[in-house]
Parts: structure tokens; C-alpha cells; sequence
């Protein structure tokens, strides 16, 4: 049993983070049909402005707020500089475009900041909680209640502000949107914000858990892709739940089956799910007309 | 005579002086090692653009097939004591038999579905090849014997250059006459319109598996030959940057054109080898290089160019 | 002779019945017009005789063979050929590849001797380019053989997707709206086709809305009605027909048609 609650907790813990990562490619692929590759890079950058800041002596939660600030900044002008102009490009241009562009930043930071694994202080100590004989991080609980935050607030905002309408409607038919007037360039810059906003929350949190590099980018983004095409892209609530299963499957199978493989985890069910299911689990099956 | 073997003969023209021609102008060992990494990174390109250009099936795995070439013959000898030679052919002929065995449930997807089904595929021959630390070395790598052909060892950048040279040759060859025949134009038609295809009598199923077959027999020996001419294989043959790189090359040179495949290894290969210049910046100029092009030569250099000269010649 | 014959097709999308037992028989040197309202379900009817939609109940024959359930490749295979009513151009092949696409079937295929461009796919290529040509020819495409088929305006386009349902040299044809979009003058160009082809023995199956070409061209009229076969028979017959009539235009259009 103590095991058991062990490995669920890790296993949610690091499945909250892809569902957010997740969530920031569904956001972005339902106002364009743009897979957005460089998603793991706010994550990645959430993590290392608030450890270099912090070191620098900013406090905590100011470093935290800088850290989602650069991180919208560098999602706007993703989108300012790179998925505007490629506007019309076929999906595979627009894959190597954010693929570019996740390698550019990576590039980057790699300068600004260095080569290294940093860590950051849990936020309410390192005492864990002791659950009928598991240990459980105090720090999982902020990335969990964090996570779930993003949720619950996105979920609002989408349904209660006439912005979070126009989103959703862009998403439902775009041509349609433009033509009630709906600025669809617009939802899609706010789009690519509050991704990478979600993205950067997603690397504070768990930085203290996991440790963060210039480099962790790449294979929360591909995780996160994969959990998002789980639930079937486009759609939320799938993108959560595909995030939520990926880590807890992940925290199982390394805990009882062999952690060499914990990685491959994600990818052999992504590929058994398609084989049965090749819209996912919550994706519509389309009908072609002709 | 038709177009297709008019442009069929150009093209091959082109590359049989290309060939002869780089030698004379860059003579350096470390200039045929480059030029030889660039015959062999286009020998996959290849590949992948009949996937991806002609069929419209994208692969971000591909590295996957280009590892199981460069690691069957690294293992092959060592392992099972065999000839480096026929441990590459037994890799390229496994790789494609994976091709078959995986192709027809991963084909089925189409768009996003089909990018993360080999994107995982790739991850996971990574991921193996990282992991058997036992039989592949690990994340250290393995040692790759030298060819020994009929007594003959084959060794020197020039005679490398020469032999990857022409097996790119003749995989251009292929692939061009695969164009221009009744499958190369099923694939084209399936691209455009499966269903349309379908009715006209074309097994849509049959070709995509087909052609990712060749596309994975193309990569397998494209990373035989990595394998044997740096006698040094490690897992990042089969990263997913790797897979990304290959994917670039196709559409950087244009996607839908053989030529395009080999003009956009050559830049892929030839441009982080300059940027080595930059020291720390190289990634950061990597990335934005590859957005710029696909930014503003969203078609590709070599239908790019080609409009742009047809439009000069109109005016 | 019947070429083709559909024994009470049913299909339902999400609960709503496209298809309700709907029969019917083409015959060989035969223009079968299927008409009916928007919505009537003869493109469903369509999807399904070609294999892109499985019926839910019903049969298919084809030359008295059942071949319910094939796919769509292997009822090509079998003589069966169809347009689109959204085209399904191959746009980024010239005008004389979408005809040889067409020819696929005809073509023998062997993997090994095509990558090694052998002098038997040589000739191979060059018959069916031969073959093509002149079925651009026939439906009046030859001037644009070597043209990018997006370069062609909306009417040649329907004519191109017909030259490439011929390349397969098909005992049936399926047209679904032939002429719609089209100019009078294509419109009679379309017309002198199907004519032609039927002659020629072919089985001709097509979905209209230009009531004058139904009436000009087929042979007979099926009229379906949400899902239903409302009427069968020769145009006279079937424009006489007041449920017909009732269908089209409704009640009160029927009592329009009376007292006039």
C-alpha cells in the first residue's frame, strides 16, 4: 500500500506537469491547428529564470513572476516572428518552424544561463508528509493544487469571458469566427501567451522535484505531445487526462516493471492507443465528405 | 523523349559532375570527410522524401531506421563475428522489415496521429540503444571494425568519398525512376486525394506501406555507411534531433523534389560544420536558420528557385 | 443486362436514416439518372456502391458477383469507375498524370523492374501516356495535356475527372453531378459524352440536378426522397409522377402545378 501511494503521488506529480504542458499545445492547436514543438522550452525557461533570478537575490515569488513574464514574452514573439509570418504553411513547415524555434531558444539559453542542473527550494520545506507509510513531498502538492489551478481557472476564463468565447469559437471554425469579426490573429497571439505562461507555472513548480537544464525542453515537449494526442488533440480535457495517465503509467512501470524504461513508457502506449484508437481517446472519429 | 526522363537525365548529369567536380575544388581530408557525410545524409533524405514528398506521409522517427543500418554493423562483428559488409546489408534488410512489420498499423493515422506514432517509434529504437548498455555500449558508443573487402582494406577520406558518392548515384537513380513509374504515380495521387485515389483502383494501404519500406531501407543504408566511415556509432544516430534534421533536409530543399533532398542534406551537413565558428552560438544559429528558411522559403530552395527563374524567363 | 444492381441499401449517421432500403438496377449501353431533392441521399447511395461507406443492410452486385463490403481499390478492380461531386483532382500532377492515374489497373506493376527503370516500364509509361492523350482528346483536354491540372477552370475539371474514371477502361461509371457549376456550353459538351460512353456499352449511373440534361440523356430515372425510392421509370413517366412533383416542390407547389 505504502509503495502503492508512492508511486501514484510521483506519478502524479510528474503527470500534472505534462497535463500542463499538454494543455498549452491543445490551447494553441485549437486556435490554429499549429503543433507548437518549442512547448517544453516555457516550461524549461519557467524553471531556469526563477533558479537564476533567485540566485541573483530577487525573492522567490518575484523571480517566479519574472519567470512566467519572459516566458509570455518569448511566446509572443513566437508568434510575432515565426508563426505569423509562416502564416499558410503546410503542418509539416509549421512543425520544423517551432522545432527551429525551440532549438533557437534552447541556443540561447545555453548562453544566458549555462550548462548545468539547478535546483530550487521547495517552497514549504523539505519535510515530507508522512500517508499511511508513503512519503510524499510537500512539493507535490503545490504542483498538483498549481496544476489544477490552471485547469479549473482556464476552464473559467474560457466559459465565463467574452474572450475566452472568441478563443473557443475560433476553435470550433475559424472562418466563421473571422467572419462574425472575431480577430482571430489576436486569439491566436493570446494563445501562445497563456501557454507558455502555463508552460513556465508548470517548470517552477516542479523544478524543485526534478532539477531543471537549459535542456529539459525537448522531452517534456515530446511528452506532452504525446499525452495531448492521447486525449486526442484539440481537446482539453483529454490533453489533462492524457497527462495525468502518462505519469502515472510512467511512475508504475518504473517502479514495478524497470526504470531503464520509464521513457519509453509514454511512446509504446501513444502507439498501442493509435493502433486501436487512431483519433485517441476522447477524439472524434471524422467522416469524409466527398 | 518526356519530360520526366529529360529532368531524369539532368539531374543525373548534374550530380555525376557534381561528384567528379568537389574533389578538384576542395582536396582536403577534411573537406571529402564533410562532402562524404553530406553523399550519405542525402542518401536518407532521399528516402524520406519519397515518404514525405511524394507519398505525403510525414516521419519525425526516421533516425530510428538510420540507427538499426549504423548499429547492425557495428554489432554484427562484434557480437556475432561477422563481416562488417554483410552486417550492414543484414541492418538494412532488418530495418526494412521493421518498415513492414510497424508500417500498416502507423500508416492507418494520418496528420498529427501519424507524426506522434513515429516520432515514438524513433524514441524507442533511442531508447533501446541507449539503454543495452550489455550489448550496444550505451550512451559511450561502439567501435565500428574496418572494411576489409577481398583483402583490400578500405580506408582513406578519398576512397569514402568515392564509394558514398556513388551509392548516392544510384540511389538517386532509384528513386527518380520510382517517380516516374505507375507506383511513383500512385503515390503522388494518394497524396493529393486517397480517396480519389482508392476509386481509381490504387491499394492505398499497399503503397504508403510500400514506399515507407524503401524510405527505411534509404535511411538503414544511409546509416551503414555512417557507421563504417566514422568507425564510431553513438546513440545519436537515432536522437530525435537527428530524426528532425532529416525531416528539415526534405523540406528545407524543397518538399516533392529529389533534387531538394540532396540540396537540403548538403546545407544540413555543411552548415553546423561553418558554425562550428560560433562556438557557443551554434545552436542558437542552427534554430534560427531553420525558422528563417522556413519562414521566407516556405516551398523549399529548389521549387523556389525554380519559380523564381521561371518568372525571370516569363519577364 | 444489369451491370449494376443495389439491393436494399440502408445506412443511418448518427440516427437519422440516410438510406432506407433503397434498390436499383443499371444496365449495360444505359444513362440511369438517380434524382432527388437535397438531402435525398444519392450521394450516400454513391459513397456506398464505390465502397467508401459500408452499408448498414443491403447488397451490391456487380455483373451478378456480391460485392458488398469491398473496398474501393478491388471494385475498381472489378469495372466500376466514379466522379466526384466535390472534386477529387490530383492537383499537384499535370493534367495528363491524373489521366494516368487512371490507368493504374491497366498497368502491370512490378516493384523491382520500376526501381530499376527497366525498358518494359519504359514502354509501359509510354502506352499509358499514349492511352491517356486520347481520352484527353475525347473529352477535349489535349491542348492541356502537360498543364498543372490547378491551371484548368472548374468545367475542364469535371471533364478531367471523367477522363480519368474512363482510364480504367470501367463497365460501370458513376457520375455524381456531372454538370454542376458548368456553362451551357460544357454542359452539352458533358452531355455528348455520357451519350457516347453509353453507346459504347457502358453502364452509365448519374446523380443531376440540371432536370432539361436528365431528361434529354437517360434512359430511366430513379427518384429518391429522404432515404427512399420515391419513383422509377422512363423521364416521362417519372416527370409526370405527382409524388414527383409533391417532392420537389411541395404541397403547395403541387397545387400550383395542378391548376395550372
Amino acid at each position: 500500500m505504502a509503495e502503492f501511494l508512492q508511486l501514484l503521488f510521483a506519478g502524479l506529480t510528474v503527470g500534472a506537469v505534462y497535463a500542463l504542458v499538454a494543455l498549452g499545445f491543445t490551447l494553441i492547436f485549437q486556435a490554429s491547428e499549429v503543433v507548437n514543438f518549442a512547448q517544453g522550452e516555457f516550461v524549461m525557461l519557467g524553471g531556469m529564470v526563477t533558479v537564476f533570478a533567485f540566485k541573483a537575490g530577487v525573492p522567490l515569488p518575484l523571480a517566479a513572476l519574472l519567470a512566467v513574464l519572459v516566458a509570455v514574452a518569448v511566446g509572443l514573439s513566437l508568434h510575432r516572428f515565426a508563426i505569423e509570418p509562416a502564416k499558410g504553411a503546410t503542418v509539416v513547415t509549421l512543425i520544423i518552424v517551432t522545432i527551429g524555434a525551440s532549438i533557437f531558444i534552447r541556443g540561447i539559453a545555453q548562453i544566458v544561463f549555462d550548462k548545468q542542473f539547478h535546483a530550487l527550494p521547495a517552497f514549504s520545506g523539505d519535510e515530507p508528509l508522512r500517508l499511511l507509510g508513503a512519503a510524499i513531498l510537500p512539493q507535490s502538492l503545490w504542483v498538483l493544487g498549481g496544476a489544477a489551478l490552471v485547469v479549473v481557472g482556464l476552464r473559467l476564463f474560457m466559459e465565463r469571458t467574452l474572450f475566452g468565447a472568441a478563443v473557443r469559437a475560433t476553435a470550433a471554425n475559424r472562418l466563421a469566427a473571422e467572419l462574425v469579426g472575431i480577430d482571430t490573429r489576436r486569439v491566436l497571439a493570446f494563445a501562445f501567451g497563456v501557454s507558455a505562461a502555463i508552460g513556465a507555472l508548470g517548470g517552477i513548480l516542479v523544478t524543485p522535484v526534478t532539477l531543471t537544464s537549459y535542456a529539459v525542453g525537448t522531452l517534456l515537449a515530446l511528452k506532452g505531445f504525446a499525452a495531448a494526442m492521447l486525449g486526442g488533440i484539440g481537446n482539453p480535457v483529454g490533453a489533462v487526462l492524457g497527462g495525468v495517465l502518462l505519469g502515472l503509467l510512467e511512475s508504475f512501470a518504473a517502479g514495478w516493471i524497470s526504470s531503464t524504461y520509464k521513457d519509453a513508457v509514454a511512446f509504446v502506449v501513444i502507439l498501442l492507443v493509435l493502433f486501436a484508437l487512431p483519433q485517441g481517446l476522447l477524439g472524434r472519429r471524422a467522416i469524409e465528405r466527398v | 523523349m518526356t519530360p520526366a526522363t529529360r529532368s531524369k537525365i539532368a539531374l543525373l548529369g548534374t550530380l555525376a559532375v557534381l561528384l567528379l567536380v568537389v574533389p578538384l575544388l576542395f582536396p582536403s581530408a577534411f573537406h571529402l570527410r564533410v562532402a562524404a557525410l553530406v553523399w550519405i545524409n542525402a542518401i536518407a533524405a532521399l528516402g524520406l522524401a519519397l515518404l514525405m514528398g511524394l507519398a505525403g506521409q510525414v516521419s519525425l522517427g526516421h533516425a530510428g531506421f538510420l540507427a538499426i543500418g549504423a548499429y547492425a554493423t557495428a554489432l554484427g562483428p562484434r557480437h556475432l563475428g561477422l563481416d562488417p559488409l554483410l552486417s550492414m546489408l543484414a541492418g538494412v534488410f532488418a530495418a526494412g522489415i521493421l518498415a513492414f512489420l510497424v508500417g500498416r498499423p502507423i500508416l492507418r493515422l494520418k496528420g498529427h496521429y501519424l507524426a506522434v506514432a513515429t516520432l515514438g517509434l524513433g524514441i524507442l529504437v533511442h531508447l533501446v540503444v541507449v539503454s543495452e548498455v550489455a550489448i550496444t555500449g550505451g550512451p559511450d558508443g561502439i567501435q565500428v571494425p574496418r572494411l576489409v573487402l577481398f583483402g583490400w582494406r578500405v580506408v582513406g577520406p578519398e576512397i569514402w568519398y568515392a564509394i558514398t558518392g556513388v551509392v548516392l548515384l544510384l540511389a538517386t537513380w532509384i528513386a527518380l525512376n520510382l517517380e516516374d513509374s505507375s507506383t511513383g504515380r500512385a503515390l503522388r495521387a494518394l497524396h493529393d486525394s486517397e480517396i480519389a485515389a482508392a476509386v481509381a483502383g490504387i491499394d492505398v494501404a499497399r503503397h504508403k506501406l510500400l514506399v515507407f519500406v524503401v524510405a527505411a531501407v534509404y535511411a538503414a543504408l544511409a546509416g551503414g555507411l555512417l557507421a563504417l566511415l566514422n568507425r564510431f556509432v553513438t546513440p545519436d544516430v537515432a536522437s530525435f534531433l537527428r530524426s528532425i534534421e532529416l525531416v528539415t533536409m526534405v523540406v528545407i530543399g524543397g518538399m516533392g523534389s529529389i533534387a531538394g533532398a540532396i540540396v537540403g542534406a548538403a546545407l544540413l551537413t555543411v552548415l553546423p560544420q561553418l558554425l562550428t565558428f560560433f562556438h557557443d552560438y551554434e545552436h542558437a544559429v542552427l534554430g534560427l536558420a531553420i525558422v528563417l528558411f522556413m519562414v521566407f522559403l516556405r516551398q523549399g530552395i529548389v521549387p523556389g528557385l525554380a519559380g523564381l527563374f521561371a518568372r525571370g524567363r516569363r519577364a | 443486362m444489369s451491370r449494376l444492381r443495389g439491393e436494399g441499401l440502408s445506412i443511418a449517421f448518427g440516427g437519422v436514416r440516410a438510406l432506407d432500403g433503397v434498390s436499383f438496377s443499371a444496365n449495360a449501353g444505359e444513362v440511369l439518372a438517380i434524382i432527388g431533392p437535397n438531402g435525398a441521399g444519392k450521394t450516400t447511395l454513391f459513397n456506398i456502391v464505390s465502397g467508401l461507406y459500408r452499408a448498414q443492410a443491403g447488397r451490391v452486385f456487380l455483373d451478378g458477383r456480391d460485392v458488398t463490403g469491398l473496398p474501393p481499390h478491388a471494385l475498381a478492380a472489378l469495372g466500376l469507375a466514379r466522379t466526384f461531386q466535390n472534386l477529387q483532382i490530383f492537383f499537384r500532377m499535370s493534367v495528363l498524370e491524373n489521366v494516368m492515374v487512371g490507368r493504374h489497373l491497366k498497368e502491370r506493376r512490378r516493384l523491382f523492374a520500376e526501381l530499376l527503370g527497366l525498358p518494359s516500364v519504359l514502354r509501359e509509361n509510354r502506352e499509358s501516356r499514349r492511352r491517356a492523350l486520347a481520352l484527353l482528346a475525347f473529352v477535349g483536354l489535349a491542348d492541356r495535356a502537360e498543364d498543372p491540372a490547378q491551371s484548368l477552370p472548374y468545367g475542364a475539371l469535371k471533364r478531367l475527372e471523367i477522363a480519368r474514371a474512363l482510364a480504367s477502361e470501367p463497365k460501370v461509371l458513376m457520375l455524381d453531378e456531372p454538370a454542376a457549376g458548368c456553362n451551357p456550353v460544357e454542359t452539352e459538351e458533358i452531355d455528348r459524352l455520357v451519350l457516347a460512353l453509353a453507346r459504347a456499352g457502358i453502364a452509365v449511373v448519374l446523380v443531376e440536378h440540371d432536370m432539361k440534361l436528365v431528361m434529354r440523356i437517360s434512359d430511366r430515372v430513379l427518384v429518391l426522397d429522404r432515404g427512399r425510392v420515391l419513383a422509377e421509370g422512363r423521364p416521362q413517366e417519372v416527370r409526370a409522377d405527382p409524388r414527383v412533383i409533391e417532392a420537389y416542390l411541395g404541397r403547395h407547389g403541387l397545387q400550383t402545378a395542378h391548376a395550372a
